[in-house]
């Protein structure tokens, strides 16, 4: 480093520059945020240019399969309370998107970055990170992905010996034993309604028992270790046993739970719960998810939901019938090209919505519809199925690449 | 079975239940149902032991560790033999279809011996991992239309004297042995690499293990155009240039 002054060296200077430029461009050929393609130059110009932005911020990295960019959110807004932060808000993840966001960051304290699963490792090793939260971890994009459970296995490798205090879900035990190697945990018992993938013990491959909220592996004892914080219904249980209420304006239980952790992560920082949540409150919509739109004279709420633990969050915190929900499945690379998770998903929790399907693979909605006994109308465009639902606000879940669509469609 | 029961098995969700493949469970499910069966449907955990009495056993696909631990406790257990002793339709996808055979390269890289009821022996490839859409011709003994299907898996499947090629693939890699096989079956037991799920997407496969498995040649027709619609759309999809 080169000092206070002046913390970049010419090489790194030079490579901010670059990506900021093509950045730009990028942006001017109406080409997205150009976050990432910006990124790509300026690590290609100068390769440690992640671990030297990184060098003067307090690093906290925010990882797990569902919740990521909302928990990023949540906790940046929470430290801003300590001072400025940079973070990658719009959810580019990976080093090139990561590097791009630091590197419109040099005034900031705090850097709160979203890391993909797959470059958690990674990013650790470069960034130095003072604080890693880790929530969930479950089936993905089994394509394209490596297994679930080596995915926690790469984690725990990672992590080892690592200097940052890790906050992690006590109540995943995929994330428990990812979180376990490392020498400063903060456990928080934020919940997971998806078991489906921990259902054989990640240390010794026994049977879990999971009697109620706890779990265990009857054959070798890992079991779930005693959280010091809590989601406890509508309420953030505190270490010291203080109870502070939850009043997100971002609906559901998942969103909670990402409240409880980023709490406790505003805690490592000296944030005191309740001024973290109260910062917390002001967020609406992250991304263009939970966002209400006005389309065709009616208000439609946009869900997103990747995987079947995503899917399953989301049935839960939807109005009740007869709420209209229309259901939007792509299968492009983003997505993962098979299709076959659907089936993970408990579709017959949605009996006595109108529900509409549309997006690329409507035809495998279908098919799981008629399988899961439900009645539904298979749409064309967005357009049409908004015609055809009846009164009431609509809510629509979607994947990623189907998310997008329907924003562009909507002009969010 | 008695005459209007179905006893369905599926087995070790915990383990081989990674890939959508509980699809199959509820498509036979829901078409016996549909042709006025009573279904009692038993899903078998891994700790748990298998039923002898079952009519269909289905069991799907899983990661390398839990697919070693399946093999072992099948093997274990021994109730999937006497099942199939017993005349049990088994119906298996990816790596319960290595299960089945004689043996299997495990997650330590490993021979793993399986349960010997397919006459089957999986090794694992060298190269890349097949994964895409797939498109083929069932054997035609077993008179059925076109196979589609997803494959994602890195096994090699080699077929013995006793069993049968389950499909011949147009589109896809199948059991990776390079002659375009595809899965295997003999009277009773049936393999396949094979997700989508299989049964969702050929839902007269799941007819056919409901015929063997109450001894008929015909069921009642059912509404299947929205299979039919997924079917066309995913059969020239598969035959589109990537």
């Amino acid at each position: 480093m080169a000092g206070n002054s002046d913390p970049l060296s010419p090489r790194a200077k030079l490579a901010v520059t670059a990506g900021k430029a093509v950045a730009a461009a990028s942006r001017a050929a109406g080409r997205g945020s150009g976050s990432v393609i910006g990124g790509r130059v300026a690590l290609k110009l100068d390769p440690d240019l992640l671990a030297t932005l990184a060098q003067h911020l307090d690093v906290i990295l925010v990882s797990a399969t569902n919740g990521k960019t909302t928990t990023t959110r949540l906790i940046a807004e929470a430290l801003r309370a300590a001072g400025p932060v940079v973070s990658n808000a719009l959810g580019a993840n990976m080093p090139a998107g990561i590097t791009s966001a630091l590197a419109g960051g040099s005034d900031s304290r705090y850097a709160v970055i979203e890391v993909d699963e797959k470059y958690l490792s990674g990013v650790a090793r470069d960034t130095d990170p003072k604080c890693i939260a880790l929530l969930n971890l479950s089936r993905d994009q089994l394509d394209r992905a490596a297994e679930t459970r080596m995915m926690a296995e790469h984690w725990r490798e990672g992590l080892a010996g690592s200097k940052a205090v890790v906050v992690a879900n006590a109540d995943d035990p995929l994330v428990v034993w990812a979180a376990s190697s490392s020498p400063n945990v903060v456990w928080v018992a934020a919940g997971q309604m998806w078991k489906d993938d921990a259902w054989s013990c990640p240390s010794c491959g026994g049977v879990m028992q999971r009697p109620g909220d706890d779990w265990f592996c009857g054959e070798c004892g890992f079991r779930r270790p005693t959280p010091s914080w809590a989601l406890s219904g509508d309420h953030v249980l505190d270490p010291h046993g203080s109870a502070w209420p939850i009043n997100l304006q971002l609906p559901g239980r998942a969103n909670k739970a990402n409240a409880a952790s980023s709490a406790a992560v505003a805690a490592v920082f000296g944030v005191p719960p309740q001024v973290a949540l109260e910062r917390m409150y002001a967020v609406q919509a992250v991304a263009g998810r939970y966002d209400v739109v006005q389309f065709m004279q009616r208000d439609l709420r946009l869900l997103l939901a990747k995987n079947p633990a995503g899917w399953l969050e989301t049935f839960s915190l939807i109005d009740p019938p007869p709420t209209p929900v229309i259901l939007s499945v792509n299968a492009r690379g983003a997505d993962g090209t098979d299709t076959s998770w659907l089936w993970d998903v408990d579709y017959t929790r949605l009996t006595g919505h109108p529900i509409f399907v549309l997006g690329d693979r409507k035809l495998d909605l279908a098919v799981r519809l008629e399988v899961a006994n439900q009645s539904f109308q298979v749409c064309e465009t967005l357009d049409q199925a908004v015609q055809m639902a009846p009164a009431g606000r609509i809510e629509v879940i979607a994947n990623y690449t189907a998310f997008q669509d329907l924003r562009r469609r909507v002009g969010n | 079975m008695s005459d209007n029961s179905l006893r369905l098995v599926w087995i070790y969700p915990d383990l081989l239940s990674t890939y959508g493949d509980q699809g199959n469970a509820l498509v036979v499910e829901r078409r016996a149902r549909q042709r006025g069966l009573d279904v009692a449907r038993l899903d078998v955990r891994s700790d748990q032991p298998i039923p002898t009495s079952g009519d269909i056993y289905l069991i799907g696909g899983g990661e390398d560790r839990p697919q070693r631990l399946a093999a072992e406790r099948l093997r274990r257990d021994g109730g999937l033999d006497r099942a199939v002793g017993n005349g049990a339709i088994v119906f298996s996808v990816c790596a319960g279809y290595q299960i089945l055979g004689h043996e299997f390269i495990n997650d330590l890289g490993q021979r793993e011996p399986g349960l010997g009821l397919l006459d089957v022996v999986s090794t694992r490839g060298e190269g890349e991992r097949c994964v895409g859409d797939v498109l083929g011709d069932i054997d035609a003994r077993l008179g059925l239309p076109q196979l589609t299907g997803f494959e994602n898996h890195q096994g090699i499947t080699h077929l013995g004297p006793t069993a049968r090629p389950f499909a011949n693939v147009r589109l896809g890699k199948g059991n990776g042995t390079g002659d375009g096989t595809e899965g295997a079956y003999n009277d009773t037991v049936f393999g396949t690499y094979m997700h989508g799920p299989v049964l969702a997407r050929n839902p007269l496969i799941a007819d056919l293990l409901l015929k063997l498995a109450l001894d008929v040649n015909a069921l009642p027709p059912i509404d299947d155009r929205w299979y039919e619609a997924l079917r066309a759309e995913r059969i020239s999809s598969a035959q589109q240039p990537a």
